[in-house]
């Protein structure tokens, strides 16, 4: 335990902070909410860059709430996936937060919108940070009950039916999850993942974590949108709020999904054959049928909604892989996923705001009108299609290379063949909404405001210089790390109470 | 053994309610049946025969007592389940002024 | 008081509800108070303090209910228990890390021990009491648009 150590709390503890004092003052200072969601956001996010450095240079740190010693205690570990994982969601969230600024001015109650986005990005950030499984639980839980919120802020028929529908089935999701916590605790009395680990490793295997391998890929599976318990996706993610969908897409169901499901099965269950083939099918499915459904769909938002269960798949592919090049890939799939699909949705919101339309039928021609959304969305359209230099195409590669490598043809063609269709539906965006004649009635549409602009164009550079991750030496302190902390299976256990002392 | 499996029948009721049914009340219903179900078997885990409860007291020494930590998660989960019923029981409202109607049936307007 | 009779329930419910509810928000903060030696705690005496005003809801109708703890009051203790609970959690820093018991434990069994406990329990009653009355409230005021027409 060191000084540096302390910083592990505050993730928690300064998003509670912002989201509770924006409820108490933000109701009668109209400028606070905006302040308070970009600066809390801000300090997160420049201390998640400060975590990249510690784990560099100290290695994993280990924290023990309260001062209770590690077993016993809420103990929060600092990896180099949880390093990762923070590093993606508060950059995310601060870009988000900047772009709400001005698109959430249509919404009456803005302090409503910031305290319950705030608590969203604290139960993320709780969700990632947190080694203790019960915990896990509840930031799970903080996370999805703000979420459930945010995509019923409208109240508009179509809102409140998504809500109902996302609610029920994420609860669902919940209980599983809570009943696979339930018999893990039974079987090893323990909650602490690192402890827990330990005790599964030396008892053989049994039908216990049989059935909680199931009941955990059913409940996380369903966080993440994985394909047969994807249907809450394509209706929530649109009805939301442009701001939150991107939050949602971008972030939401990777940090509740796909990393519990890698951290899970990683470093606490223990990964072996059928699970990672379950994985990988699983995975593929999602890939294809996400691609499919998706081309058909004239809803700019909706689109898009479908595309995330398609890259999501993309993500688990690569984990499920469980080769060094597999996890690099699917984790670096992951960050570009969330920068290209957050700039997408933060593009349809900065269409629907000018023009009042999703529907891409009724665009066309915005592109003279809104040449910087019309720009940064063909950038991001090229990442997620995987056109060359942009960041999407590097991550591609490297699944579609491991895949090869691994000697699994088959996963690597229907990688290839998403991808193409990905690129074709998206090449029909790009031709209805924002090329071709103009239309009439979009005379007098004009460029959305500045915050919303500027983040934006920064999300579009990150996506066009995002292959710069894979030089050696930034690849070095950013992603090798995470993907070592998933390769080293369940020797996490003694790296955390190495970390304890 | 068999306590377990009717824990397991009242999960298995929630679930079907949730499936099955087409009125929303009902369905928010099977879903507090299938969360207690859960916090149920969490709290039959932690018991342990002739155990009593967890509580200190200066009078008297216990000697067999059931596991606390289950029911201090309970009390949590429980909590947890507080928040996501209000929440669903608002939508329910909210949903109900919209449609005039409580059939998920005939609230299917987001398909495709 | 004539003008309180007219709405609400009868007469004598009014008449037990003006006896017992002051013994129901007691009761209440006597369970939070004792919640470290006792069965009991910030939740379950925060519940009771609710009902209590919940009680004084269903007797006598909203407006007396509103009066004595209005809306934006419920808000302000809802998010300043909150901020309490995390500024407790904040102060153990002082003695190294988050979440420390900081202040001296004391004699067991006793009302004023077991250090930074009961300040916790105080703050989430408040968050729970305020909390739930405020779902009340909401829930019951919720007016639909067909009625706020008529």
């Amino acid at each position: 335990m060191t000084a540096t150590s302390n910083i592990l709390p505050l993730f928690v503890g300064i998003s509670l902070a912002g989201a509770f004092l924006t409820s108490i003052v933000g109701k009668k200072l109209k400028w606070l909410p905006d302040l308070m969601g970009s600066l809390t956001t801000l300090i997160l996010l420049g201390l998640s860059l400060i975590t990249v450095r510690i784990v560099a240079t100290q290695g994993i740190l280990v924290y023990s709430v309260g001062g209770w010693k590690l077993p016993i205690g809420i103990a929060l570990v600092l990896d180099g996936l949880t390093v990762f994982m923070l590093v993606t969601v508060n950059l995310m969230a601060f870009f988000i937060a900047i772009y709400s600024i001005n698109y959430m001015e249509k919404f009456t109650s803005k302090w409503k919108f910031y305290t319950l986005f705030l608590l969203m990005v604290a139960g993320m950030n709780g969700v990632v940070i947190t080694g203790d499984m019960f915990n896990l639980f509840v930031f799970l839980e903080i996370a999805s009950v703000a979420s459930y919120a945010l995509v019923a802020f409208g109240t508009e028929r179509h809102e409140l039916e998504a809500a109902f529908k996302y609610t029920v089935m994420s609860i669902v999701g919940s209980l599983f999850v809570l009943l696979g916590i339930v018999f893990l605790y039974s079987y090893t009395s323990t909650l602490n993942m690192a402890d827990m680990a330990n005790i599964l490793a030396q008892k053989s295997a049994s039908n216990i974590t049989i059935m909680v391998s199931v009941l955990f890929i059913m409940g996380f599976g369903l966080k993440a949108a994985l394909v047969p318990f994807h249907a809450w996706l394509p209706d929530a993610h649109p009805s939301a709020p442009a701001p939150i969908s991107a939050m949602l897409s971008g972030v939401l169901i990777k940090s509740l999904g796909v990393y519990t499901l890698c951290r899970v099965f990683y470093n606490v269950i223990g990964i072996n054959s059928s699970l990672s083939l379950i994985l990988m099918v699983l995975g593929t499915l999602s890939m294809v049928i996400g691609v499919f459904l998706a081309i058909g769909q004239w809803d700019f938002k909706r689109l898009l909604a479908y595309h995330s269960i398609s890259q999501i798949g993309y993500v688990i592919l690569g984990i499920g892989l469980g080769t060094p090049l597999g996890m690099i890939g699917g984790l670096f799939h992951l960050f570009n996923h969330s920068v290209f699909k957050s700039l997408l949705f933060l593009n349809s919101g900065a269409v629907e705001y000018a023009t009042g339309t999703r529907d891409l039928q009724k665009m066309g021609g915005l592109m003279t009108k809104m040449p910087i959304t019309g720009t940064t969305s063909l950038v991001a359209s090229m990442s997620i299609a995987g056109i060359p230099p942009f960041n999407g195409f590097w991550s591609k590669l490297i699944i579609i290379i491991a895949c090869v490598q691994a000697n699994r043809l088959g996963y690597a063609f229907w990688a290839v063949l998403a991808s193409i269709l990905t690129l074709a539906s998206f090449m029909k965006v790009m031709k209805y909404a924002f090329f071709g004649k103009l239309r009439e009635k979009w005379n007098k549409v004009e460029e959305v405001p500045v915050f919303m602009k500027l983040s934006m164009v920064i999300l579009a550079l990150i996506c066009v210089v995002g292959g710069v991750l894979l030089i050696y030496n930034i690849n070095e302190v950013f992603l090798k790390p995470a993907s070592d902390v998933l390769l080293e299976g369940t020797k996490y256990a003694d790296i955390v109470f190495k970390g304890i002392q | 053994m068999i306590i377990y499996l009717l824990c397991l029948i009242l999960f298995c009721c929630g679930l079907y309610c949730i499936l099955r049914k087409r009125n929303i009340i009902k369905i928010i219903l099977g879903i507090i049946i299938a969360e207690y179900a859960v916090n149920l078997f969490f709290i039959l885990v932690a018991y342990r025969m002739e155990g009593r409860s967890p509580i200190l007291s200066s009078e008297v020494e216990i000697v067999n007592m059931v596991d606390p930590l289950p029911q201090a998660l309970v009390l949590t989960a429980i909590v947890i389940g507080l928040a996501t019923t209000t929440l669903l029981v608002a939508l329910a409202m909210r949903i109900y002024e919209k449609y005039k109607t409580f059939d998920i049936t005939k609230i299917k307007e987001l398909r495709g | 008081m004539s003008k309180e009779h007219d709405k609400g329930m009868s007469l004598i419910v009014k008449v037990i509800t003006r006896l017992t509810v002051g013994l129901i928000l007691l009761f209440g903060i006597y369970i939070v108070l004792h919640g470290h030696v006792s069965p009991g705690g910030g939740f379950a005496g925060g519940v009771i303090i609710a009902l209590s005003f919940v009680h004084l809801m269903l007797a006598y109708g909203k407006d007396v209910a509103l009066k004595k703890l209005p809306k934006t009051a419920m808000s302000f203790f809802e998010s300043m228990g909150a901020i309490l609970f995390l500024s407790i959690a904040l102060l153990g820093f002082t003695g190294g890390y988050f979440f420390l018991n900081f202040i001296s434990k004391g004699e067991p069994f006793r009302l004023f021990s077991a250090g930074t406990i009961p300040l916790s329990n105080i703050a989430i009653s408040l968050k729970v009491g305020a909390g739930l009355f405020a779902i009340f409230v909401v829930l019951v005021l919720l007016k639909f648009e067909w009625e706020k027409k008529e």
